[in-house]
């Protein structure tokens, strides 16, 4: 009998902390998957973030570290530079990346460093318990935006990924969610761009995942999707951004 | 091994010691004093084919120094005191992730921006970790130019041995003047490093991490952290003993300090006084049971530095209250004079 789906082989056969309906856990999968088909697991370095993913490094099965919050992209640097026969990606939440993290991104970016970004996009801050993230839309409620997100306090949700499309380094952006099996699949085929991307010596490419959080935005997982579907992705479009 | 004598300032030595030591990767950010480190090393490295890297911060330049360590290679950054202070974050994740890497700081004054003189207030923040955390650095304190490339390309060697960050902590001055310096290529360290990323290719992945959630685990990993920090101790502590054994007075200095504290003992000496000059060279781990021993000979001791007192306390520690200890600090980039620090022995009244 011929087998036709299994575990990947980058992915080690544990239970994760990931709370249920959490995006994290499918995204791992993904990334486990396209490392399997590009036969490359024996040359990735992976590079989890502080964060909800920062224990990532128990669930892939090569080699990963942790980097200080938001600088992933810096420590990527360090790795490419040195081991450009290595594939080299973070994982990074929108804290990590689009607030603490933005100048690490922006500059590697500009270098066009040979590395993947991983965005995954939640909309809050889930490990410290779900407080206001660059990411969180007008109007939504979390623990530091009780009442919503206000403009005029907090400023508007922070497009990293548009801004970062236009530096003349960036190579590819592609912009994905995962609530939907077809949406899954074509979230993989970005992921794996990605990669390829690096292992072609393209330069600079990343894929932004919006990911459901239904533990702190405070919803099912269906209404999760539903937010995703009609307001996440209306503020952030689906597509790609560059490349 | 070829060795060839050359002008050099002490950035640019601090420069080619860590080319000559293997480094394979620097990353900096532009801070006076010590831009010409950076310039010297955009240079040196790009000839080598190593990889240098003008970072975005000092935040920046130091998690791309622990991305290479982290993949088991030399790698090294350097800046000056309000950098230094940056990199802080890195340095607490290299000591936390047991990586070998290589900081320098050539200090200035401050606190704050401060200004770019040379100075020696940085010494409690190198010498008790600095960043978050239990944790220590290895610290070397050069005096020359010729020392200040010995120590560094040692720094890359004790960062192997235990694994953690060693710091060359120097001043404005040392880094800016020129004296003759014996370059020495050392063989490039073959060892390979079975902690490090590479690829888990026929082995089960490495991880590298500092986070210990599970109770209990951070603190059997701190003590075990504090075992090779009490080996340091026992092993490598380093310093100069200038005709401390018949001395009623001894001084104990660092770095640029100590070079003028010489001249002082040697001018004292001439005038029959008996002076002694106790030099730390590493300055963690301190020199504190030398000092213990001397403390129980001597009447009393001088502390200079280019600070309010910050070596200071780790003396009066050593000395345990056996003999006087005075402060002669200059804080804020002043820079005292040979005789004002004979006047500041004669001032000790024993």
């Amino acid at each position: 009998m011929k087998k036709i789906f299994q575990r990947p082989e980058s992915l080690q056969n544990v239970v994760t902390h990931y709370c249920a309906g959490c995006g994290h856990g499918i995204i791992h999968r993904l990334v486990a998957e396209v490392i399997d088909e590009l036969k490359v697991r024996e040359k990735v370095i992976g590079i989890a973030p502080v964060g909800c993913a920062v224990l990532a490094y128990d669930y892939w099965n090569f080699d990963v570290t942790e980097a200080a919050h938001g600088r992933c992209p810096a420590v990527a640097t360090g790795m490419k530079r040195v081991h450009p026969e290595n594939i080299i990606f973070t994982y990074q939440g929108d804290g990590d990346l689009a607030a603490i993290g933005t100048a690490e991104i922006v500059h590697a970016a500009n270098r066009s460093e040979n590395i993947t970004v991983i965005f995954v996009n939640n909309g809050v801050y889930g490990m410290t318990g779900g407080q206001m993230a660059p990411t969180t839309l007008i109007g939504q409620k979390t623990s530091t935006s009780a009442l919503g997100r206000d403009v005029v306090r907090d400023g508007y949700p922070l497009k990293i990924s548009e801004m970062l499309s236009v530096l003349d380094g960036v190579k590819y952006i592609e912009r994905r969610a995962v609530y939907s099996p077809t949406e899954v699949i074509k979230a993989k085929k970005a992921i794996r761009k990605a990669f390829e991307n690096q292992i072609n010596g393209v330069g600079f490419s990343m894929v932004e995942i919006l990911a459901m959080c239904p533990t702190y935005t405070k919803r099912s997982l269906k209404a999760s999707i539903d937010w995703i579907k009609e307001y996440a992705s209306k503020y952030f479009p689906l597509g790609v951004i560059k490349g | 091994m070829n060795r060839k004598l050359q002008l050099m300032t002490g950035n640019e030595a601090i420069g080619e010691a860590a080319v000559c030591a293997g480094c394979k990767l620097y990353a900096g950010y532009p801070i006076t004093p010590q831009n010409e480190l950076t310039a010297y090393m955009s240079k040196r490295m790009t000839e080598e084919g190593r990889a240098f890297i003008q970072s975005e911060s000092e935040l920046a330049a130091i998690s791309m120094v622990f991305g290479a360590s982290v993949t088991g290679e030399r790698s090294m950054t350097s800046s000056s005191s309000p950098g230094i202070s940056l990199k802080q974050e890195g340095i607490s994740y290299l000591a936390g992730c047991r990586l070998p890497s290589v900081i320098i700081n050539i200090m200035r004054g401050g606190p704050g921006l401060g200004n770019i003189a040379p100075s020696q207030a940085d010494y409690f923040q190198a010498t008790r970790g600095g960043g978050h955390g239990d944790y220590r650095v290895i610290v070397l304190g050069p005096a020359s130019v010729q020392e200040a490339f010995d120590l560094t390309v040692d720094s890359f060697n004790l960062a192997d041995k235990y694994r953690m960050p060693a710091m060359v902590l120097a001043d404005g001055l040392l880094g800016q003047m020129m004296e003759p310096v014996s370059v020495t290529r050392y063989p490039l360290p073959k060892a390979k490093k079975s902690w490090a990323l590479t690829g888990a290719k026929n082995r089960k992945p490495n991880v590298i991490k500092s986070l210990f959630l599970r109770p209990g685990a951070l603190e059997e990993y701190n003590i075990e952290l504090q075992k090779t920090y009490d080996e340091i101790k026992k092993k490598e502590v380093r310093f100069e003993a200038l005709y401390c054994d018949d001395a009623e007075i001894i001084i104990v200095a660092y770095g640029t300090t100590s070079r003028i504290a010489r001249a002082a003992v040697k001018n004292l000496r001439k005038k029959k006084k008996r002076v002694g000059l106790l030099r730390p060279i590493t300055l963690w781990p301190f020199p504190e049971e030398a000092i213990a021993k001397y403390a129980k000979k001597t009447k009393g001791f001088l502390v200079a530095e280019q600070s309010m007192g910050q070596m200071v306390e780790d003396v009066k520690l050593a000395v345990a209250g056996s003999a006087k200890v005075r402060l002669y600090g200059r804080p804020g980039g002043g820079i005292p004079t040979d005789e004002e620090i004979e006047k500041e022995v004669l001032r000790l009244k024993i």
